[in-house]
């Protein structure tokens, strides 16, 4: 009995020990994979180059449409998911601090539109872009993403809102503020750890996802100078050029590819120090 | 800063809404019970049977949850009880990252590596022919995609079970393992449901690295070497030729209906079951 015991013990230590590690293996392998075939073929042409006559068949040129094309969406749909997002994530814990029941209801839906695909997003971003009677622009691809990343934004500020003790609701209106003057001078300071961290999380979903902005944004080879021309995006650069049977080309993609983890790393761990920083000036 | 919160709530009911309307006309031209089940595929004579793209959606999903969710629960546990503290601190970045790294990411390391991988390697041990590109090389990269969001999930679930429940039962004689099998999966027996069932309603509207892998054919096989077409890559593939075809866009769209749908409703169920449990 007492055997059997340790033997069922020993077992599942092991499985489970085996499990993560090979998990952790397969993780590092993924991002050691992306940056040795990147690296290979990344050179400075690619980022400060935007793709010149033959591009396509291994000529000259870069990436740098895709690049600002991709910062121009992410920046612009991170502006907008903030207007619409912060008010509303200080609205459920300011105004209805009282209603615990509206809140969590508020919540349990918005993590649902959460779990929404993006390729859905893009099929509603076309119908509403022809509804509207645009064409594939980068307004269109900056509505679409800044849909797609407002349940992030209000979902991850209000989960840092909820942690603020009641107690400093109290005295701020016991000193006579109003509920918009506490929303935005004090929620919002105590807050701003997780505000940057949605603000952050939300951009970084919003350069890296590719089934959003496929209908939307178009793709083109040239920076773009107004709102209603298209843009290319890195993501679906990278997906061109991968599936392009000439080697030089699929080479860029790995490139590019390069690039965008690189942006998406930078975003991650700015975020990571930001919050820590931040959170340590709050009033506990 | 209502009007912010309501236009955010109604969002999944306007784009239900609108892709409905959209679809319609395909409505009118067959019944739904024929859409979803049909596997005639023809959209230049008119007619749409979803049911190849459906099945090939609900293979590749199902063969990564078959990957990921032993590996994730094994290794959720072990982070959590058995491996030591620092494992796991180092552990919560590395997985972070890797949940924000965009798909197409995937989607190249699975051409990189998986396709090579399931054409050279795999298939001729198995003496069957594959071009790489395959429901399998679906399967596993979909698989890998998930693993960071499952184990997420799963860790923060075995963090809330209160460390006192283990503890009587140590006290009691059980083994680790055997606190872990009778105590600690019991208690979140529901939070581990609900991760499986999210990660799958994930990997179900998963795009780009799918896609990327799976071989796009329109066929209806068994077979996980054969290629297959789920739905998100149908209406990612096509948008092109979307207007040059009468009533392609309504399938497409009709298609994204399905996943919002589908997807929607399993978030709700299991959203709800965290909900209350965590009351």
């Amino acid at each position: 009995m007492k055997k059997r015991k340790k033997v069922e013990e020993m077992f599942f230590r092991i499985l489970s020990g085996i499990a993560s590690y090979s998990l952790i293996v397969i993780l590092c392998f993924i991002i050691l994979i992306i940056f040795i075939k990147g690296f290979n073929a990344l050179s400075l042409d690619m980022i400060f180059k935007t793709p010149k006559g033959g591009y396509y068949y291994g000529g000259e040129g870069g990436v740098l449409n895709a690049i600002v094309g991709s910062l121009y969406i992410a920046f612009g749909a991170t502006f907008i998911a903030i207007i619409i997002g912060m008010p509303a994530a200080l609205y459920i814990n300011v105004h209805l601090i009282r209603y615990r029941r509206t809140q969590n209801t508020i919540r349990y839906f918005l993590d649902a539109l959460w779990g929404i695909p993006s390729i859905v997003y893009g099929a509603f971003g076309f119908t509403l872009m022809l509804f509207l009677g645009m064409n594939a622009s980068l307004l269109a691809g900056i509505i679409t993403v800044a849909l797609l990343i407002t349940p992030i934004v209000i979902r991850t500020f209000d989960e840092v809102l909820s942690t603020i003790p009641k107690g400093l609701h109290e005295a701020s209106l016991a000193l006579g503020s109003t509920r918009a003057e506490m929303a935005f001078k004090v929620m919002f300071k105590q807050g701003f750890s997780g505000f940057i961290t949605a603000v952050l999380l939300a951009f970084g979903r919003g350069i890296g996802d590719a089934a959003s902005v496929l209908f939307t944004a178009g793709y083109t080879d040239l920076i773009p100078t107004n709102l209603d021309e298209p843009a290319a995006t890195l993501p679906l650069a990278i997906f061109f050029q991968l599936s392009s049977p000439i080697p030089e080309v699929r080479e860029r993609a790995y490139a590019a590819a390069a690039i965008l983890t690189i942006i998406i790393l930078i975003i991650s761990l700015t975020a990571r120090g930001f919050s820590k920083k931040y959170s340590k000036l709050n009033i506990k | 800063m209502i009007t912010a919160l309501i236009i955010t709530l109604l969002l999944p009911l306007i784009i239900g809404i609108a892709l409905y309307l959209k679809a319609n006309p395909l409505f009118e031209l067959q019944s739904l019970s024929q859409l979803i089940g049909s596997s005639n595929w023809s959209p230049s004579d008119g007619n749409f049977g979803f049911w190849p793209f459906i099945f090939s959606s609900l293979y590749v999903t199902g063969l990564s949850f078959l990957f990921a969710a032993p590996m994730c629960l094994l290794a959720a546990i072990y982070l959590t009880q058995f491996a030591h503290k620092r494992l796991i601190h180092f552990m919560h970045p590395v997985i972070d990252i890797l949940a924000g790294i965009p798909s197409v990411i995937y989607g190249m390391w699975g051409i990189l590596i998986i396709v090579p991988f399931v054409s050279d390697v795999l298939s001729p041990i198995l003496h069957i022919k594959s071009a790489g590109y395959s429901i399998l090389a679906g399967g596993i990269v979909l698989a890998v995609m998930c693993i960071p969001y499952m184990l997420n999930m799963l860790i923060e679930t075995f963090n809330t079970v209160p460390i006192e429940l283990k503890e009587a039962a140590l006290a009691m004689g059980a083994t680790q393992w055997e606190s872990v099998k009778h105590v600690v999966i019991k208690k979140s027996y529901p939070g581990i449901l609900s991760s499986f069932g999210l990660s799958i309603a994930k990997a179900f509207g998963e795009t780009l690295a799918v896609m990327m892998v799976v071989g796009n054919m329109v066929q209806l096989t068994f077979n996980p070497f054969e290629a297959g077409y789920p739905l998100p890559a149908l209406i990612a593939n096509n948008y092109g030729e979307m207007l040059s075809i009468p009533m392609y866009d309504s399938a497409l769209m009709f298609a994204a209906l399905i996943l919002l749908v589908v997807i929607l409703i399993i978030n709700l169920i299991f959203r709800y079951f965290i909900y209350k449990t965590q009351k």
